[in-house]
């Protein structure tokens, strides 16, 4: 049973009216584990997530968390089974203040204790929210943003965690701290996390395992180390190449999976 | 002088009336973007509720009116649900269109069950005045002034307090993150047509001593209390009740100071004036998301 992946995708096409923006994808991710998708804009990572926390019903295949099936279900439904999604560009509420933010990612908990400790313990993952409690989230700077949206959908105590590019517009330095409590929740709070990326470099030294995504298909997917030391990751998404081959002709290059 | 005062209070009374309706036009926009223009006859229909109930059935004034507003409310709930909800995604202007019919088809309903004549209903405000040295001031008006004021106290502390109150405006700022952090959005949106309902029903009840209840009466202060929400800047709640405050007042001076014909017109050169200087409203927010 414990071997049995937490959450999977099989074969799942979605549609935004006639554009079919994912053809067929299937992944899973082991419990416990960070599992990663990469791909560049418009590759359909975001709408994996979207069907995944059910925004989005997938016209065929299924998704299992925890071997039910949860690809018809009403979103909210899905939060209850515990699975949160942090949403592209943060989508915090901008006249709710921190406090009323991390409130409603507790929306479904009627435990009042249990949701001020957990104030309390993503507090303690970042502090600079808590300086910041009583401010309307739209004052935040793009970071706190991530920061507070990440918490607010910690704040479900999810056992699945869905993340959006969260190194999207973000300085270096702050990508490297999120990114290091991305991993500080995966180990202590033992969360599964599936973690979609443009920042290739930092998604696959976080996390387990990794998927490939172009144009709404999976065209590899191996351990992160694998994929780190492949040709083609080096060359199309970490940018190894040398540097004539940028721009336009990098792009035209025949790739080895094809 | 005291000819200003009671035009204030009679302003500022009219006024609580089109903030309350334009209240409703703002908590729907917020949490939909749909402007329901049939709010006025909600208005309405919460005044023939009551009606029904102290007229015709001759139940207490606080009972029927206790009724006629959870009437509302439920009448807000299926007109959303039936009308509201399966056109939602449409183009704007299809929905502008489905609730403007919404108010021809409720005038016209109203004046086939009610009939055409103007109704009263007898009040505990209905007569009395309220005497201090050479002011005299009616009942009735105050009463509209104090009942706004306490809805507005059980309003605020609803919004800012309570969990449902904070999914309310979480689900108005921002519709798909509610859906992410699990808040029933649909049932969310389904309640705020009962307030707004129900919010229309009680200014539809503080006005009926003051007017006679008649299927029209909606159309006419629904058409007030739309620059009432401008005015305030469209989306603010208490920009809603001021915007609605100031064009009652200012509709009620002009008709006693100025010559006749400026009633009608002052309201808006002031709102228009506004909208040059703050094309926002008076309460607009500007909305930030940083990158
Ligand atoms: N709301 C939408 N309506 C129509 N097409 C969309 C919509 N959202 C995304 N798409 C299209 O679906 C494809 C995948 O988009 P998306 O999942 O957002 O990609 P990614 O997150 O990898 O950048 C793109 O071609 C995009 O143009
Ligand atoms: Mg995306």
């Amino acid at each position: 049973m414990s071997d049995e992946p937490i959450l999977k995708v099989s074969n799942v096409e979605s549609y935004y009216g006639p554009i079919m923006a994912i053809r067929g994808v299937s992944l899973a991710l082991p419990r416990g584990k960070i599992v990663t998708v990469l791909g560049a804009n418009g590759a359909g990572k975001t709408t994996i997530l979207k069907t995944i926390s059910g925004v989005l019903d997938p016209a065929k295949g299924s998704v299992e968390l925890e071997g039910n099936q949860i690809q018809r279900m009403d979103a909210d439904k899905i939060v209850r089974l515990g699975l949160s999604h942090v949403p592209e560009g943060r989508e915090v509420f901008p006249f709710l203040s921190v406090r009323e933010n991390l409130q409603m990612g507790a929306y479904l908990r009627t435990d009042k204790d249990g949701v001020a400790q957990d104030i309390e313990r993503v507090f303690g993952y970042f502090p600079r929210l808590k300086e910041r409690i009583d401010q309307p989230a739209g004052s935040l700077s793009g970071g706190e943003q991530q920061m507070l949206a990440i918490s607010r959908a910690l704040m479900n105590r999810p056992k699945v965690l869905l993340l959006d590019e969260p190194s999207l517009g973000l300085s270096p330095l702050l990508v490297k701290e999120i990114f290091a409590i991305i991993r500080r929740v995966n180990a202590e709070q033992g969360v599964s996390i599936l973690l979609v990326e443009q920042n290739a470099k930092m998604a696959l030294e976080t996390a387990d395992y990794g998927y490939v995504l172009e144009v709404g298909r999976v065209v590899m997917d191996d351990t992160c180390e694998k994929l780190l030391g492949s040709k083609d990751i080096q060359e199309f998404y970490l940018g190894a190449s040398d540097h004539g081959a940028r721009g336009e002709r990098r792009w035209k290059k025949k790739k080895t999976w094809r | 002088m005291l000819d200003f005062i009671q035009q204030f209070v009679s302003g500022t009374a009219l006024g609580c009336v089109y903030g309350l309706i334009a209240l409703g036009f703002v908590l729907i926009y917020k949490a939909t973007e749909v402007v329901n223009f049939a709010q006025g006859e909600l208005m309405m229909v919460g005044g023939f509720f009551v009606f029904t109930f102290i007229g015709l059935l001759g139940l207490n004034y606080w009972i029927g009116f206790a009724l006629a507003v959870l009437g509302m409310a439920a009448f807000g709930m299926v007109t959303e649900r039936l009308i509201i909800r399966p056109i939602l995604g449409y183009p704007q202007f299809s929905i502008v269109m489905a609730t403007i019919g919404l108010g021809y088809f409720l005038r016209s309903l109203a004046g086939m069950i009610w009939g055409t004549d103007d109704l009263k209903i007898d009040t505990p405000f209905s007569d009395g005045v309220l005497k201090i040295g050479d002011l005299v001031l009616a009942h009735d008006k105050l009463s509209v002034i104090v009942a706004t004021l306490i809805l507005c106290v059980v309003l605020y502390f609803f919004f800012l307090k309570t969990r449902m109150g904070t999914a309310m405006r979480a689900t108005s700022e921002n519709m798909l993150a509610a859906y992410y952090m699990g808040i029933p959005v649909k049932t969310v949106v389904s309640l705020i047509w009962a307030i707004s309902a129900a919010v229309a029903c009680c200014a539809g009840v503080l006005l009926a001593p003051i007017t006679f209840i008649h299927s029209n009466v909606g159309l006419a202060l629904g058409l007030k209390a739309f620059p009432a929400a401008v005015l305030g800047g469209f989306g603010s709640i208490p920009g809603a009740l001021v915007g609605g405050v100031i064009i009652g007042v200012l509709e009620t001076m002009a008709g006693f100071y100025l010559a006749q014909g400026w009633k009608d017109v002052v309201p808006y050169l002031v709102l228009l004036a506004v909208l040059l200087l703050k094309p926002a409203g008076l309460f607009g927010l500007q909305l930030r998301k940083k990158v």
